[in-house]
């Protein structure tokens, strides 16, 4: 066995923020874990036939039915009664998690199986190459929300969905980032300790679909986080518990870094719109550091 | 033990003697008196099982799925629309040999929605690698699903299987049902032990992306095995006989073929009416037979052929259509005799009691007389010609 439960060899892109967080959520989880996968890049990466990067069960079935699989294979466990000593983790990218698989996900979110959902969000259909998802942000050039004489991008700002899977009443919610491992580690444990129903969205940036350097990968997601535009907070039973405080950047510090934004650059009006969404988050989840409150 | 049930009941019934760990479904009519029974018999701790009440038949089918991949056995239950919001998963699941058992209470499909029962649902699943049988009566339809769980998880077969009862006429129909004994049950029925499942003391990998190298063998093997439940059905049935002390026809059923000069192919409920039929013609010394399809998938081709080579007469009823094309269970068995030896004369095809349109002994008759003439094609019977006068003009 190699030293980490998702072992090397797979065959995702240089740089590839998603295969890095799969990694660590895997090895933060531990061997009794059953894993649950939707369609998409991961497990498109990790598992193609005869080979396998998965030293855990591991079952993918469809795009959109992880959270109703997980359900069943949740059920299974408490019958056999291996509740207390299996993990049971579900997960998929963000179209999904929060597009085709939002209805899969709700009920099992509503029903209170013990399970953890998973979102790892590259923000876009990469698997498909760069379509717009739910999860895409706003002003985003992707290849169905392209830039154009009379287009800015994606029309719309992102879905909240770590508040869609808090209003559920479920026990935990967290938003972690392949930029801050141990912060993403430290969370999916805390959600495994915890009974019922859990959501982690972790922010993966896509070198491909984001047109960053692949070497930045780590970079481009601490930017997301120090801007506001990806705040790290965590909600347990409803109620907002931590936030990792900033001091903030202007957003163009997190922009300039990726192609999918580069039509921004000499737009200060949607610059404008940008900082708004971030000072929002700011103000929202408080995530000014105090030093900077002054 | 011979009880008076309801269908529905007697499925129920039938599916806790089995022993289910996780049962999942959504309700849709005329599914759901099986589903709700379920419920009540594990609320009242009747039955060990965890039930899981989903968001829609997607997920029901996902739970089911996942349940059996974790190596336990489920049940699920649906029908029509549900049937076709289900049809993403049943793929999967055949294609992932997870033998997973459902009842289908056969209806009709949506636009214009209606209710009642026809094969349209079921028979548009055909090609979904799931065995699928269709039931004549309760009776067939309890004795169906011991066949199907036996047959889904033998470890030659791993496979899904469908049983069809006739929406409304089986689910809510009463009939004096012998229930087999739990002891029985167990005897014909073991635990299931599944060969490959989700063990984190043996970690495996299920689902994995199959590129062209190995894609083909895999629906090659898919399809050998349907083959080889061909070749198992009967063995089982022989073996059921045995247990329960009650004949399981297997993979057919004829009645009254042995001299008949029109005989009638079809499957379900109606099957039950044509024997009447037959009954009273054959009193007025016309040699009729029917000709019963319990399995429509494995297709037993080569048994059809054999009972009915020398049939001069055949039609065949389905409840279904392939729009635009011939009906389907009749092109089915015009291709059993395609380049063979031995042929009937004439085949005629049918379509009867659509959206839930009585079939009534009139009905049969009709189809025996029309037999006389030249082949039909598709022909509706008590069809209503003055309907078809509406237009927008």
């Amino acid at each position: 066995m190699s030293k980490t439960l998702f072992a090397p060899g797979h065959t995702a892109c240089a740089g590839c923020g998603q295969s890095m967080a799969a990694r660590l959520v895997l090895d933060a989880a531990g061997p009794n874990t059953i894993i649950v996968n939707n369609t998409g890049c991961l497990e498109v990466f990790s598992t193609k036939y005869p080979e396998s990067c998965w030293e855990v069960p591991f079952i993918h079935s469809l795009f959109e039915n992880a959270a109703a699989v997980a359900s069943g294979v949740e059920s299974a466990v408490k019958y056999l009664g291996k509740a207390d000593t299996i993990n049971v983790i579900a997960q998929g990218g963000d179209g999904g998690t929060a597009d085709i698989g939002l209805q899969a996900l709700s009920g099992m979110l509503e029903r209170g199986h013990n399970i953890l959902y998973v979102c790892y969000d590259n923000e876009a259909y990469m698997n498909t190459g760069v379509q717009r998802s739910g999860l895409t942000p706003f002003d985003t050039n992707t290849t169905t929300s392209p830039v154009g004489a009379v287009s800015i991008g994606n029309l719309r700002p992102k879905k909240p969905m770590p508040e869609i899977a808090n209003a559920h009443g479920i026990p935990y919610v967290a938003v972690a980032s392949s930029g801050f491992g141990q912060d993403l580690q430290r969370k999916v444990k805390k959600a495994l300790s915890l009974k019922g129903p859990k959501y982690i969205q972790v922010h993966v940036p896509c070198p491909l679909g984001w047109r960053h350097e692949t070497n930045m990968t780590i970079q481009v997601a601490k930017a997301a986080v120090e801007t506001g535009l990806y705040p790290l907070i965590e909600y347990e039973n409803g109620v907002l518990s931590s936030r990792r405080q900033i001091a903030p950047k202007p957003v163009e510090e997190y922009l300039k870094l990726q192609g999918r934004f580069k039509h921004l650059l000499n737009k200060p009006e949607e610059i404008k719109k940008i900082q708004e969404i971030a000072d929002n988050n700011i103000k929202k989840y408080g995530l000014k550091a105090e030093a900077q409150q002054a | 033990m011979k009880e008076l049930l309801e269908g529905s009941m007697a499925v129920a019934e039938v599916v806790r003697l089995c022993k289910p760990a996780v049962i999942s479904a959504y309700p849709i009519t005329p599914q759901t008196h099986i589903v709700e029974e379920l419920a009540r018999i594990v609320a009242d701790g009747r039955m060990n099982a965890q039930f899981v009440n989903v968001e829609s038949e997607h997920s029901a089918a996902s739970v089911v799925l996942g349940a059996v991949a974790t190596g336990v056995r489920a049940y699920t239950a649906t029908s029509s629309q549900g049937l076709f919001y289900m049809s993403e998963v049943l793929y999967n699941i055949a294609g992932m040999r997870l033998p997973v058992i459902m009842t289908t209470a056969a209806r009709s499909i949506s636009a214009p929605i209606n209710i009642w029962n026809d094969h349209q649902d079921v028979v548009s699943l055909r090609d979904s690698g799931w065995i699928q049988f269709h039931a004549e009566d309760i009776q067939e339809a309890v004795d169906l699903h011991l066949i199907a769980y036996r047959l889904g998880e033998d470890k030659s077969i791993m496979l899904p299987v469908m049983v069809c009862m006739d929406g409304f006429i089986l689910t809510h129909g009463l009939e004096t049902v012998d229930m087999p004994s739990p002891e029985q049950v167990d005897k014909f029925l073991p635990p299931y032990k599944a060969p490959y499942k989700l063990d984190v003391e043996n970690p495996l990998t299920l689902g994995p992306l199959v590129d062209p190298e190995y894609y083909t063998e895999a629906r090659y093997a898919l399809n050998k095995t349907h083959e080889e439940a061909l070749a198992l059905i009967p063995k089982l049935a022989a073996e059921f006989a045995k247990v329960f002390g009650r004949t399981y026809n297997g993979l057919m059923e004829g009645y009254q073929l042995k001299d008949a000069e029109k005989v009638i192919v079809a499957m379900g409920s109606v099957c039950g009416t044509i024997k009447e039929v037959i009954d009273e013609l054959r009193a007025k010394g016309k040699k009729v037979g029917l000709l019963k399809i319990t399995s429509l998938r494995p297709f037993p081709a080569n048994a059809i052929y054999d009972a009915l080579k020398n049939t001069p007469k055949l039609a065949v009823i389905d409840r279904a259509l392939s729009l635009g094309s011939f009906a389907p269970l009749s092109a089915e068995v015009k291709a059993v005799f395609f380049g063979k030896p031995k042929k009937p004369k004439n085949i005629s095809s049918f379509v009867v009691g659509m959206g839930g349109r009585d079939i009534t002994k009139d009905s049969i008759k009709e189809i025996f007389r029309l037999m006389n003439g030249k082949d039909k094609q598709a022909e509706f019977i008590d069809l209503k010609p003055e309907l078809l006068k509406e237009s927008y003009d």
